[in-house]
């Protein structure tokens, strides 16, 4: 779509929609993130899950969201950030994503905002230190960088263990 | 190009209604009586015929299109009255109803179709159609003799005295015939009252006509066709015809009696079922299930939100929101109706089910040589679709087992001094928030004896066991894997595949099977069912500050066991003595690594639970209640989690786990071997 982007991020598949389009920016510890924002179905507040033996620590069960039966995950366990508090300001952000419906907890929503392409930068390698594969650039904000993550490539990815190995063949 | 595409557009529908056509003209055939043909019915068939000819005329299935077309013809002459309908065409129509079920299908998926089955019945209707079918050969040959002794028909013409009314003139009719031939009339004066009697607009007369000539049996009936409602009509060939062709009289009488007002008087073998089915093709729409399903699910919403609503304003001042108050009162019964009928739209009757049966009875009896006779009852009982779709198949299988096992060979059952034509009843009806489907048959019954040492031969019950066992646990052995007390393995049934299929495939619908039996006068099989798959009766109960539901029907029992009743196997694994049982006990708490202050069987709640023939006894904290819950899926958003089934929502909004009893029991069977 833009030369530019397409050079800075290869083999991203959703690497269009993180230039150009808006991000949700959102907070994990000290780290901005953003996400593309169309894939964004709602923000509401932390209530209550239900648990769901058996599974990861990151996810933290279920909730009714008016009617579907939506799993909810903590990022800021999956991304081992030190302090995971639940308080009334905890925020989750409902996705609409691979036809399915997630909710992610984070620890604040920022806003709203549009990165050109010049302020996106590729990924430095870490080696195998730290999976960067659903990571598609680095945005430069003022002074804040912002971690610019392929939402959809992240949930569903085997580890965080969202969906069964046959429906994820067949996505 | 484009006219293809467009095309390809209708051809779903084309399809979805030809198969219903051909439903309806199975329906229509196994409903018809030769005795006493109903005009109506065959002119159902004929429309179902024309309709699928039509279409598949339109759409370019030409292969569709020509073989109908033969069969509508047949069926016109029929309809026209020009062919007397014998056994034999009631057979091949519901041959030729295969075939083309077969054609469709095949016109649908693209693929060939077997040629043999749709050239031998293409020619067997060509031969029909020429007069010459094997069965009707009698008939024709008289009927090809007759016409040189057709000296002409004697004709009795009584017409109703509000004849004229109708705008019917009888002179016109007697003009009529007297161009076919020579005519005698005599009018018969009896009815006639005296002049100041007399209503200038009523018939008080009758005919004796006598027509003489080589006229057609169906240029005569032309002649009276606006009146046929009207009055009286007797026709017979002269003397000397009658005398002549005495088989050929027969058949054209009971033609006679298509006519609705004298079939009343003709056999009253006509079958009482046809009668309830004519209400059921009222106005409908064709509308997808997805759809369907979404106005549910949104319904499930509504529901909740009004249940939260009713939470929220239950601690507010009754005097002061009044208003507010009898508002969401009515809001909470608005809802519940508004749900109730919503859910009904997905119900069907289960007439779309049973439907199928006189066919199934009906061939299979002539393939065992048994006399059935097929009884349904609570046909417009209604069922969830998808319920509907999967207790096909078990009903099939115990509708047949019936036939091949239960009823008796015509001499046998004689002999037993009963009817030589057995009674299999299929009967549904509504029960609390169940739906009762019965099958029973006036057979046999089961066989105690032959049951038992077919168990011990398997290894199923021990001798001691056999003696003491009763009844009603004797028959559920039929439902054992693997058991078929058949002498000899038929086509049928006695592969012994059959009835635990039945029982897993009802169980998996959330139903119960029972057996009852009463030797030498027959044994019937009930199945409960729950109205819709997407309603679940639940005990709730709670582990560690968590709610769990338990499907209703796998409970057997709950119980506060003494310390002594549990005892450990190899320090392990824990059992629990229940009567003279010793059941396997999970621990919920254990098994899905919830903090629970219960940690000892004695201090909490033992619930009993049964799935495929196997016990397991659950540790839970406390009973919460029985409740009806809607079932959610689990894996739309999420994947499959062990041992959970899907979730509901409660009636705070929160979120409940379903556990899924199969799998628990399996999984403790696993644990305990390894």
């Amino acid at each position: 779509m833009n030369p530019t982007s397409a050079a800075t991020l290869p083999g991203a598949p959703s690497a269009h929609s993180a230039a150009g389009s808006e991000l949700l920016t959102f907070t994990l510890g000290s780290e901005y993130y953003g996400v593309d924002i169309l894939k964004v179905q709602e923000i509401r507040g932390y209530d209550t899950v239900t648990r769901i033996p058996g599974s990861p620590d990151f996810i933290k069960g279920v909730i009714n969201l008016r009617g579907a039966i939506v799993p909810v995950i903590d990022l800021r366990i999956k991304f081992n950030l030190t302090t995971v508090a639940y308080n009334e300001f905890t925020v989750m952000i409902i996705l609409n994503i691979a036809r399915r419906i997630v909710g992610i907890v984070v620890d604040s929503v920022s806003d709203v905002t549009q990165l050109s392409p010049e302020q996106i930068k590729p990924t430095p390698e870490f080696g195998s230190a730290l999976d960067t594969s659903y990571i598609t650039g680095l945005g430069a904000l003022d002074e804040r960088m912002l971690i610019l993550i392929d939402i959809e490539k992240l949930m569903s990815s085997t580890d965080m263990a969202l969906m069964d190995a046959q429906s994820q063949s067949l996505q | 190009m484009r006219v293809s595409i467009d095309l390809e557009r209708f051809h779903k529908s084309f399809f979805e209604e030809s198969f219903e056509g051909l439903d309806s003209m199975e329906t229509a055939l196994l409903a018809l009586d030769i005795a006493a043909v109903d005009s109506e019915t065959i002119n159902t068939i004929f429309r179902a015929a024309h309709s699928i000819k039509g279409g598949a005329a339109t759409f370019g299935f030409s292969s569709v299109a020509e073989y109908t077309h033969g069969v509508e013809t047949l069926l016109d002459q029929m309809r026209a009255g020009k062919r007397v309908i014998t056994q034999g065409d009631v057979d091949l129509l519901l041959r030729v109803v295969d075939v083309l079920r077969g054609l469709l299908g095949s016109a649908r998926e693209g693929t060939p179709f077997d040629a043999a089955a749709v050239t031998s019945t293409q020619a067997e209707i060509s031969r029909a159609l020429s007069g010459e079918a094997p069965a009707a050969v009698a008939v024709a040959k008289v009927e090809v003799a007759a016409p040189p002794v057709n000296a002409g028909w004697t004709i009795r013409f009584v017409p109703k005295p509000d004849l004229f009314r109708s705008g019917n003139d009888p002179l016109r009719i007697i003009r009529g015939l007297d161009l076919l031939g020579r005519l005698e009339v005599e009018a018969d004066t009896a009815q006639v009252p005296s002049f100041a009697d007399a209503d200038a607009e009523s018939c008080y007369l009758a005919w004796n006509l006598t027509l003489h000539g080589d006229v057609s049996r169906a240029e005569v009936d032309e002649q009276f066709s606006w009146v046929e409602d009207e009055a009286l009509i007797e026709i017979l060939p002269l003397a000397a015809a009658v005398e002549a062709a005495p088989v050929a009289v027969k058949p054209v009488l009971s033609l006679v009696r298509s006519n609705p007002a004298e079939a009343v008087a003709a056999p009253a073998a006509a079958p009482a079922a046809a009668q309830p089915r004519n209400n059921a093709d009222g106005g409908s729409i064709r509308v997808g299930t997805e759809k369907i399903d979404a106005l549910i699910n949104l319904v499930g919403e509504l529901v909740i939100t009004q249940a939260m609503l009713t939470q929220q304003a239950s601690t507010l001042d009754p005097v002061q929101f009044e208003k507010l108050l009898n508002g969401l009162s009515q809001l909470d019964r608005n809802t519940r109706m508004l749900q109730e009928a919503v859910m009904a739209t997905r119900m069907l009757p289960m007439e779309a089910v049973f439907s199928r049966f006189p066919r199934v009875v009906r061939d299979l009896a002539a393939k065992l040589n048994k006399q059935v006779r097929l009884v349904t009852v609570g046909e417009q009982t209604e069922l969830d679709k998808s319920v509907i779709e999967k207790i096909t198949d078990p009903l099939n299988h115990l509708v047949r087992n019936s036939l091949d096992h239960g009823v008796e060979l015509p001499d046998a059952r004689v002999a037993a001094g009963k009817d030589a034509c057995g009674t299999i009843r299929l009967s549904a009806s509504h029960a609390g928030g169940h739906i009762v489907i019965e099958v029973a048959d006036d057979g046999r019954g089961l066989d105690r004896a032959r049951i038992l040492a077919k168990a011990q031969a398997n290894g199923l019950i021990t001798s001691a066991q056999a003696e003491t066992m009763p009844d009603s646990e004797v028959w559920q052995l039929i439902f054992s894997p693997g058991f078929s007390t058949a002498e000899k393995v038929t086509d049928v049934s006695g592969r012994g595949v059959g009835m635990d299929v039945v029982k897993k495939n009802i169980q998996a619908l959330g139903g119960q099977v029972e057996l009852f039996s009463d030797a030498g006068r027959g044994s019937r099989t009930l199945i409960r069912l729950p109205l819709t798959l997407a309603i679940l009766d639940g005990m709730t109960v709670a582990v560690g500050g968590e709610t769990f539901v338990l499907p209703l029907n796998s409970v057997v029992e709950s119980l506060q066991p003494l310390p002594e009743q549990v005892k450990t196997v190899a320090g392990n694994g824990q059992v629990v003595r229940v009567r003279n049982e010793y059941v396997p006990m999970v621990a919920l708490w254990r098994l899905f690594g919830l903090d629970s202050q219960v940690r000892e069987a004695h201090k909490g709640i033992l619930v009993l639970l049964e799935s495929e023939g196997r016990k397991v006894a659950l540790l839970v904290d406390e009973l919460v209640g029985q409740q009806q819950v809607v079932i959610k899926n689990l894996e739309a958003n999420y994947r499959r989690v062990p041992c959970i089934s899907g979730a509901t929502i409660m009636g705070d909004g929160h979120v409940a786990l379903i556990l899924d009893v199969g799998e628990l029991v399996r999984s403790s069977s696993q644990a305990a071997a390894a």
